[in-house]
C-alpha cells in the first residue's frame, strides 16, 4: 500500500506545458490547446474535475439512500471526506466506486442522525465485521483496481449495488436497462471479481439475502 | 420500498442548480477545514480568459487561454496538489488589480506571489522583472546582467518563455535587442497588446 502511494508523489514530467507558444503568428488566441496534449496523465485529476465528472451519480446515490432532504448534506460530507483524503489515491483507482463507498458510509452517518428514512439503510450492517469491512474499503486500492478492469456496465452495476447499496430497480434507472439486466449484470461483475479480488464473496453473499426480501 | 421513490421525481434540470450550490457549499467547507490547496478561477480580459490560481501563500499560477486552461489545472494537480477547487472568492483582489491594470489605472501590482513553480536562475530572472518600470522594456542581455549572470542571455529567454505567472510578473517587458517583441506565452500578439497598453497609459 505504501509503495502505491509513493506513486503519486511522482511529479509526471510534462515538460509541454509550460513552454512558450512561440510558432502561430496571428490567430494566436484563436487556437486553444496548442500547448502539449492532456493524453497520458499518470497523476490525480485535479479535485474540482473529480467533482464535475461524479457529483450527479453521487447526488442520486445520496438521494437513494437517505431521501431527499438529506441528500445534500450526505452529498457535502462526501465530497469533504473524499477531498480530504484524496492526495493518498491511487492514480488509477477507481474514482467512481470510490466516492460511491465513501457516499454509502456519510449516508450511514446522516441516516443515524435524522433516523427520517428507515428504508433501504435498515438492510446495512451496522459495523464492518471482517468479511465485509467496509470502512477499510474506502482505502482498498485492490478493490479499486480489480473494478477498473470490469466492462462499464457490470462495473457499474457492482458499483451501485454492492457498494452503494442501492436496490437492482435502481440500479436499473441509472444504468438505462432493465432490472434482470442490471442484476444480471452485477452478478457477472462479481464472478470475475473472484477471479481478481478475494474479498468479493462476501458482500454477494451478504446481498443475496437482501434482494432475496425486495422480490414481490 | 417507498422511501426509495421518492427520489425519482426530483431529478431533471434543477440538479444543475443544486449541484452548483453544493459546489459553492463544498468550497467553503474546504476552505474552512485547510483542505483546499489550489483555488483558482478565471478571469475575462483584453487578452481572452486568464486563468488565475492561487495557494495559501498567494498567486501561483497565471495563464492564457492559449496553453490550455486544463492541461495547466492538471499540471498544478501533479506540481502542488490534486486538491484544487474553483473558489473565485479567494483570487478577488488579482481579479480586481488585473482589471485595473487592463483598464490602464495600475501600473504595477500588488499581492502576495507564490513563486513555487520556478526555481535556481529562473526564479532569479522573475525576481529582477518588476525592475523594469511599467511603460519601458529591457532586452534579454540586460536583464541577463541584472540577474548577476550577462552571460545567460538564452537562459533568461526560457525563464520568461516559462513564466508562470506572466503580465503580473512582467515578461512581456523583455524584447530582443533590435526592438523586435520576440516570443510570448500568451502568443506575439499578445504581447505587443500589453506593450501598446503600458505605452498609451
Amino acid at each position: 500500500m505504501a509503495a502505491q502511494r509513493h506513486a503519486v508523489l511522482v511529479p509526471a514530467s510534462r515538460p509541454g506545458a509550460a513552454r512558450t507558444g512561440k510558432g502561430a503568428p496571428t490567430a494566436a488566441e484563436a487556437t486553444p490547446a496548442a500547448v502539449g496534449g492532456t493524453a497520458k496523465a499518470p497523476a490525480l485529476l485535479p479535485f474540482e474535475r473529480v467533482v464535475e465528472l461524479h457529483g450527479s451519480v453521487v447526488l442520486r446515490v445520496c438521494r437513494v439512500l437517505v431521501g431527499q432532504q438529506d441528500a445534500e448534506d450526505a452529498w457535502s460530507e462526501t465530497f469533504l471526506a473524499a477531498l480530504r483524503t484524496y492526495p493518498d489515491l491511487a492514480p488509477d483507482a477507481n474514482v467512481e466506486a470510490w466516492l460511491v463507498t465513501i457516499a454509502r458510509n456519510k449516508c450511514i452517518d446522516v441516516h443515524r442522525r435524522s433516523a427520517r428514512l428507515p428504508i433501504p439503510l435498515a438492510e446495512l450492517p451496522e459495523r464492518p465485521s471482517l468479511s465485509e469491512p467496509h470502512t477499510l474499503l474506502e482505502r482498498d486500492e485492490d478493490l479499486w483496481a480489480a473494478l477498473q478492469n470490469l466492462p462499464d456496465k457490470q462495473r457499474r452495476a457492482v458499483v451501485y449495488h454492492h457498494l452503494a447499496g442501492l436496490p437492482y430497480a435502481q440500479v436499473a434507472e441509472v444504468l438505462g436497462n432493465s432490472e434482470a439486466a442490471a442484476r444480471r449484470a452485477a452478478a457477472d461483475g462479481i464472478r470475475s471479481l473472484r477471479g481478481t479480488y478475494p474479498f468479493a464473496v462476501s458482500p454477494v453473499d451478504r446481498r443475496t439475502k437482501n434482494t432475496a426480501g425486495e422480490q414481490p | 420500498m417507498n422511501g426509495t421513490l421518492i427520489a425519482d421525481n426530483t431529478r431533471g434540470t434543477d440538479d444543475a442548480d443544486v449541484l452548483a450550490g453544493l459546489r459553492a457549499r463544498l468550497a467553503r467547507s474546504a476552505r474552512q477545514e485547510n483542505l483546499l490547496d489550489v483555488a483558482y478561477r478565471t478571469v475575462d480580459t483584453p487578452l481572452g480568459s486568464l486563468l488565475l490560481a492561487a495557494t495559501e501563500k498567494g498567486l501561483v499560477r497565471v495563464a492564457f487561454a492559449l496553453e490550455d486552461h486544463d492541461a495547466v489545472l492538471n499540471v498544478l494537480a501533479t506540481r502542488i496538489s490534486p486538491r484544487i477547487l474553483q473558489v473565485p472568492g479567494r483570487l478577488d483582489a488579482a481579479a480586481r488589480e488585473l482589471d485595473e491594470y487592463f483598464a490602464g489605472r495600475r501600473t504595477a501590482f500588488d499581492l502576495p506571489l507564490d513563486f513555487r513553480l520556478a526555481a535556481g536562475f529562473r526564479l532569479e530572472v522573475l525576481q529582477h522583472l518588476p525592475e523594469i518600470a511599467y511603460g519601458t522594456t529591457a532586452s534579454y542581455a540586460m536583464v541577463a546582467r541584472l540577474a548577476g549572470n550577462p552571460g545567460a542571455v538564452r537562459a533568461v529567454g526560457t525563464a520568461c518563455g516559462r513564466n508562470p505567472l506572466p503580465v503580473v510578473v512582467p515578461c512581456h517587458r523583455v524584447v530582443r535587442s533590435d526592438g523586435s517583441p520576440g516570443g510570448y506565452l500568451g502568443g506575439p500578439a499578445a504581447k505587443e497588446k500589453l506593450l501598446r497598453l503600458e505605452s498609451a497609459a
